[in-house]
């Protein structure tokens, strides 16, 4: 249909105040407005968000799935990280 | 006893958003992105929903056993009010979304002053649909002006699109003959005092877009029963399942 493809573009929602923007997936745009009002169209169509966050996927920087042993595995023998010891009040949302 | 001119008056409304709301349906799974596929049925959806309150609303007035889908898909082309602009044929992209600017951006001025209508219901119905309106014109105004100002291609698409539709959007301004009646009312929307702001919108989306307007002969008609030979095509296809299943529901 179209020679070029337009940019990728990745879409962060959040779905209320207060909360924080999540990933929701990836669309294409010609530019950030386009991107902006294409990211309403595709994923807040069923009430999903308040505020919407793209930026385009290129400036996005992974880590290497390669070094997943020597960055993430250390942390599993660490249970004094975690603040598991507490008893939270049943009233505290979203922690 | 609603005067005849009072339902003529909400089915010219609900015609208008069920036409284009359709026309903007027959996109669904052809866009020319996945994107704009989504956009598009979004507003088509949109419309249909506006036009569902409407026909509820006449429905209700007329009384007996009326019902929204009576009105939508058991009438004929002569009964419907809707205005020649929204019932023309897709064609290109260019085109679809020159037409939605094009209705968008009198909607838009329209449901402000419908708001102010002595006819509550009509009244809470354009402010419902004022801010899905807002929408559709940002969307289809910002896509006139990067398909306008973009490539020599889709310059010169844009300007095959204004050649087209532009003889429509007089109609649009000029109050039929149950409108006539409404004005004194407060009930209907005085269409003349819509064109200077209506005017000056597409005015400012054009000089950016790099369009001109034409000076051409404004046809006219649709509200008054007298369509294209388009709008029988579309209705053949839209009202095909009530017309072979009567009342059929699933």
């Amino acid at each position: 249909m179209h020679e070029e493809q337009w940019p990728l573009w990745e879409v962060f929602i959040r779905s209320k105040q207060g909360l924080d923007h999540k990933h929701a997936g990836s669309i294409h745009a010609a530019d950030a407005a386009m991107a902006i009002e294409n990211a309403r169209d595709v994923y807040t169509r069923r009430m999903e968000g308040v505020s919407i966050w793209v930026v385009e996927s290129k400036y996005v920087h992974a880590s290497n799935p390669d070094e997943a042993d020597s960055l993430y595995d250390p942390a599993n023998d660490k249970i004094y990280r975690h603040p598991t010891f507490y008893d939270l009040p049943d009233d505290l949302k979203h922690m | 006893m609603p005067l005849p001119a009072h339902i003529d008056y909400i089915l010219h409304l609900a015609d208008n958003a069920l036409i284009l709301g359709h026309r903007n349906s027959e996109w669904t799974g052809h866009g020319p992105i996945l994107e704009q596929d989504i956009a598009l049925s979004n507003i088509a959806l949109d419309l249909i929903g506006q036009a569902r309150y409407l026909y509820q609303h006449a429905a209700g007035m007329m009384g007996g056993d009326t019902t929204e889908d009576r009105l939508a898909y058991g009438r004929d082309a002569w009964d419907f009010r809707n205005c020649l602009l929204v019932e023309h044929q897709n064609g290109d992209w260019g085109v679809t979304i020159l037409r939605q600017f094009l209705f968008s951006a009198w909607q838009f001025y329209f449901y402000k002053q419908l708001q102010r209508s002595r006819d509550r219901e009509l009244a809470a119905i354009a402010e419902k649909s004022s801010k899905e309106v807002s929408y559709h014109l940002r969307w289809s105004g910002e896509w006139v002006i990067r398909l306008g100002d973009g490539t020599a291609e889709s310059f010169s698409r844009m300007k095959n699109a204004v050649d087209q539709l532009w003889k429509f959007t007089g109609e649009l301004f000029v109050p039929a003959s149950f409108e006539r009646l409404l004005i004194p009312e407060g009930i209907a929307v005085d269409v003349e005092a819509v064109r200077p702001l209506w005017e000056e919108k597409v005015g400012e989306v054009f000089a950016d877009a790099g369009l001109e307007k034409p000076a051409v002969w404004m046809q006219s008609g649709g509200k008054e029963g007298r369509h294209t030979e388009q709008l029988g095509y579309l209705l053949a296809e839209m009202q095909f399942l009530q017309r072979a299943y009567p009342n059929c529901e699933w």
